[in-house]
This record gives C-alpha cells, structure tokens and sequence, in this order.
C-alpha cells in the first residue's frame, strides 16, 4: 500500500475513535436538585410492585420492602444490598442512588419455582449506559458500512 | 512439520492444528477418543437424570437442573460453540447409547451396523424439524428450567428418540435432521475458530477407496454421512474425528482460522430452513431475556403455565413472532435491498443467504443472555455439587454455600460488549454477501444497508432489555 492510500485511512481511523470518545466521555448534563424518596416495594410470588422503579441520579431511597404471601428476599444489583423479608414484618433501608443505569433487584429467597425469574428493575437516571451503548451500536454499524465502502471503492 | 496448511479454498490463512501438537493427534486418532469423552459425560449426565427424577423439586438445589441448565448451558454457549464449534457433537452422550447399539462395541465394535439402517426420507433432510423441536422446547422453557422432573424428562425424551432412531435409520440420522440442540450448535459453530476440512480436495476426488465414507479398520465410516472432499462449512460436520482416523492419503485436518469464515458462502439450492434457523434463535434470544429478566410478571406466568388459557397466549404470540413477525420483517429488510441492487437474485435467494449476516448477532445474544444467566446463578453450583438431589447430603462441605450473583455491577456492561461485537461481526458479514453478488461494489451499500438497520434494530433492542 502506497503512502497516499494509508493517509485517509488513517484519518477516518482517528474521526472514528473522536466520536467513540465523544460518545462515551461527553457528560449529559442534569438539572436534578437531589432529595430523599420513599418507596414502597411488596414482593409476591414471583414478582415486585412496583416491577420498575424510577429514581433520580443522587436521590436517597428510603425503601420499604413487604411481602405478601410467603418469605421472599431482595438483592439489588450493582449496589449489592441484600434484605430478607417475611410477610407480615416489614424491612426498611435506605441507599443514596449514587451510580445510574439499570440495576435489578431479584429475590434472594428461594420462595417457589420461578423464584429465579422473580426480578424488578431499579432504573437510575439519567441513564447513561443504555443511551451510550445505543448512540455506540448505531456508531459501529455505520462505520463497518461506510468503512467497507471506501475500501471497494478505491 | 507443515505449520500453515495449504491455500484453502478461501484462500485464507490456516493453522494446523494436529500437525503442530502431535501428542494430541495420537489422541485423536485413536479410536478410543470419542467413546472415551462420552463415557466419561455419561456420568454427571446420568446423575443430572437422576437428580432430576428422585431429587428435590427445588430446582437451584437439584444437580438436573443446576448442572445442566446453569453449568452445562453457560459452558456450551459461551465457550464450547463460540470456541471450539460442534465439540459438544463429540462428547454428547444423548446419542452415545444408540450409536453403541449400532455398532455393537463402544470402543471399534464390528464395523457392519447391526441395526435397520434405513436411510431418512429425503423430505426431511434439512432443518425444519430441528427447527420445530427448538420452538417446542422453548415454548415450555419456562418449565424445563425450573422444574428438575419435567427437565430430565426432556433429556429422557432426547435420548430415547436417539435409541429409537438409531435402531431403525443409519448412524447419525438423529443428531443431523431431528436434535434441537445439534441444530443451533451446528448453525453457530460456523462461527467457531476451528475447523475440520480436506487439505486438498482434489485429492480426494483422485482417491478411489474413500475410506472416510467406507470406513476401515483404524476407523467408522462418516456416522454423519458427510463426504469430507465436499466439507466446506462446520454445520455439516459432527466434529467425530473419525475421517481423521481412516483416511488413508493424511488428507484430512483440523484448521485454526479466522472465526466466521464459513459465514457468507453461497447457499446451496432453494433451502429456507437454515435461514429461519437462524431468525429462530436470533428471536428467541430476545424474547428469552424479556420473558424471564424482565419485570413483566404477568407475562412471565404466562410462559410458566400458571393456567393453560395464559400459557397459550404466551404461545401464539411466541410463534406468531419467531415465525411471521420477524422474519416478516427481515424478508422486507432484505427486498429492499435487493430492489436497489444489482447483485440478480431473487429475494428469496438472497433471503437465504442474507441470513447468514443473523448468526453473529445471534450468537452473541445468546453469549449475553447466558453470560448474565450464568454470573447470576451460578453460585447454586456450589451446593448442587455437594447435595446433588437435595437431600441433605454434603459430599464436599459446600452445601451450606448461600446464593451470591458473582459481577452484578459489570455484567450489564459485559453483555454490551458482547452485543456490540455481534453487531459489528454480523454487518460484516452482510458485506461479504453483498460483495460477494455485486463485485464492483456499485450497489453493495444499498443491498446491504436495510439488513444492516434490520441488523441495529435487533442490537438496539437487546441493549434496552438489557441495560434500558
Ligand atoms: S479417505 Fe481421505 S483422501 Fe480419501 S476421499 Fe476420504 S478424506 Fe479424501
Ligand atoms: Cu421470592
């Protein structure tokens, strides 16, 4: 390969890697005084209510966790918080939400055969994960496109 | 000692692998290999059976279930297919029973098959009963999943089937047109970085014994009526290692490779049936982590047949999307590139072949459900190993062993890598087909890009049921 053919290469080479950082890096502003929130969860065979929680990036949870028919359990992904509850006593605790994304929360007591499956979702906001591997995916699938088409092309 | 073997047909760079490691090549080609993994598998496999029909109806307890849906289905997907291709094919013991009935012996039983040996109805030599099997058992998934009776009833049901098929049709009629799991191994081991193919083809058509398909007395003729001169992608080939043993002119090897290399050949004939193979598993390895990761309880009852009336909506709407919706959506996908190209195939030839682009993505889905699966789970293995029917045994001191979902913070972001990677591999390979029609590359972007979105719609989904 001559030395004018390696040169664009390289420079798409760079433009791709800037936008790759650009979509990892660039900070998304927000604009959320954090305060403290009450929620309260009740398990049941085999699920949560709430299924999916919202929270705000900073804010303190105060959770309260029920359970309705039997033993169930409550481990939330990522911040690795693991409560047990039996029906009729409520377990209360409290975490700041300090890392966004989605965290699941799944039952830790083996309470029935779908006991595996019985999962809720934590979603931090803003969340970032899921918005920068999107914006990535479409980044990649148009480089491997548009790269593949200089190549023929020259 | 040859290192890079010849130019192959694709004209990509080979490494052969025996020919490096002679201590392994003596092991493979003796013809204790294959029996010797397979007796070996037996065991655990006939515990998991066990497990499953005497031991506890908890299912994270019972050895049936843990082993082999959380151990045995993380190993296979994560690194047996994506690494090493059909080598589940050799050690699986479903079909060991009824190939030993067949040949009489083990270890080189008389080479004359004893039993019927009818040859299968050449209707169904292809997919679709793979491909029908694959959608009952992942209809009742749910089910197989959790309850140790109903999951070693199924690998009961597999292995009789193999007995009966192995009495009444030839060698390995079984694995190659009826086996669920031999379909979506075989599918995905093209992707796998390892192959088993002839040196030199032509030297096969000059060599008038064909010991590989006769058989010899160093070795059974190919048990999965494979002609290695012809062998030119891994889904054909059962990975037994027996044409390794019986050819005569050192003709036949096992290659290193670029992984993917069999992906974006050219599809032979008018089959669509390894096409919907592969939007079979690209579908349900998104419908699997919304059914069962995801927070819909209702939906999730469904699918565990709380009621029947529940379970059969579950059922419609599951077919309803592998079988019309998405590859709906993908027929239209690829039509519209082809209206904007000039590659001359007809949609449903490049139907065929564009689905080869699906196998990647698909793969990696299946490596992200697992990998997610499997680091949640697998810390059950623990306590199965010591107490494998749940009966209060502690073989190993690890009963007490707690539930502990192992990376719970990384593995979200463990599995968009792995997505990322499917998408880029299978764009790529939408690329070589397209090129593959259309050299000058004149309208290879707009044959390709509707694939390619198609391709992004998948990724994208799976990134929000994962991460979103
Ligand atoms: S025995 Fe070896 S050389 Fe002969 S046809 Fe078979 S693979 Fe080819
Ligand atoms: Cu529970």
């Amino acid at each position: 390969m001559s030395e004018n053919q390696r040169r664009p290469i390289t420079a798409r080479r760079v433009i791709l890697l800037l936008v790759v950082l650009a979509v990892l890096l660039v900070p998304i502003p927000t604009f959320h005084t954090p305060h403290s929130r009450d929620v309260v969860i009740d398990a049941s065979q085999f699920e949560y209510s709430p299924p999916r929680l919202n929270i705000n990036r900073g804010d303190t949870v105060n959770v309260t966790l029920n359970a309705s028919d039997v033993v169930h359990g409550f481990f939330l992904d990522g911040y690795e918080i693991d409560s047990r509850v039996e029906p009729g006593i409520s377990q209360k605790f409290t975490f700041t939400a300090d890392r966004s994304g989605k965290f699941r929360y799944r039952c830790s007591v083996a309470c029935g055969p779908l006991h595996p499956f019985m999962i809720g979702e934590l979603v931090v906001g803003p969340n970032e994960p899921v918005w920068r591997a999107s914006a990535l995916a479409v980044v990649a699938a148009a480089a491997v496109l548009l790269g593949a088409r200089k190549r023929r092309m020259a | 000692m040859k290192t890079m073997s010849r130019e192959s047909p694709t004209d990509e760079k080979r490494f052969d692998v025996l020919g490096r490691m002679p201590r392994l090549r003596r092991m493979v080609l003796s013809r204790a290999f294959q029996p010797v993994l397979m007796l070996l598998l037996l065991a655990p496999f006939a515990l998991a059976v066990t497990a499953g029909l005497l031991g506890t109806s908890a299912g994270n307890r019972n050895f049936g279930i843990v082993f082999v849906w959380i151990v045995w289905w993380a190993l296979l997907m994560v690194l047996l297919v994506p690494g090493l291709g059909r080598f589940w094919c050799t050690v699986c013991p479903i079909p060991a029973p009824g190939e030993w009935i067949q040949r009489r012996g083990i270890i080189g039983g008389v080479a004359k098959l004893r039993t019927l040996g009818l040859r299968w109805p050449r209707r169904l030599r292809n997919m679709w009963l793979q491909n029908a099997g694959f959608l009952m058992l992942a209809l009742f998934s749910t089910i197989i999943l959790t309850r140790p009776s109903v999951s070693a009833a199924v690998i009961v049901g597999l292995t009789g089937t193999a007995v009966g098929m192995s009495l009444l049709f030839e060698k390995r009629t079984f694995c190659k047109y009826v086996c669920p799991i031999g379909g979506f191994i075989g599918l995905y081991s093209m992707v796998a970085p390892v192959e088993l193919r002839v040196r030199d083809a032509q030297v096969c058509v000059d060599h008038r014994s064909k010991d590989c398909i006769t058989g010899n007395e160093n070795g059974y003729g190919c048990p999965w009526m494979v002609y290695p001169g012809k062998l030119d992608r891994n889904l054909d080939c059962g990975f037994c290692t027996e044409c390794l043993k019986t050819c005569t002119m050192d003709n036949v090897v096992v290659n290193l490779r670029r992984p993917g290399t069999d992906l974006g050949k050219p599809v032979r004939g008018k089959r669509i049936d390894e096409a919907f193979k592969a939007l079979i598993m690209l579908t349900c390895s998104i419908i699997y982590p919304a059914v069962l990761f995801g927070p819909w309880a209702t939906v999730k009852a469904w699918a565990g047949i709380e009621s029947l009336g529940g379970w059969l909506i579950y059922a419609a709407g599951f077919l309803a999307v592998t079988l019309v919706v998405m590859p709906g959506l993908f027929w239209l996908a690829v039509s519209r590139g082809q209206k904007r190209s000039c590659s001359g195939l007809t949609i449903r030839q490049a139907f065929n072949e564009y689905a080869h682009a699906l196998i990647p993505l698909g793969l990696a889905s299946w490596i992200a459900f697992s990998v997610g699966f499997a680091l949640t789970n697998g810390s059950y293995a623990l306590a199965a190993i010591s107490d494998p029917l749940g009966w209060g045994w502690n073989l190993f001191g690890t009963r007490e062993a707690g539930w502990t979902p192992y990376l719970s913070s990384t593995a979200p972001g463990i599995q968009a890598v792995i997505l990322l990677c499917g998408l880029i591999f299978s764009v790529r390979t939408s690329l070589r087909v397209g090129f593959r029609h259309d050299p000058s590359g004149a309208t290879t972007m707009q044959a390709t890009s509707p694939v390619a979105v198609f391709l992004l719609a998948c990724t994208l989904a799976l990134l929000w049921l994962y991460l979103g």
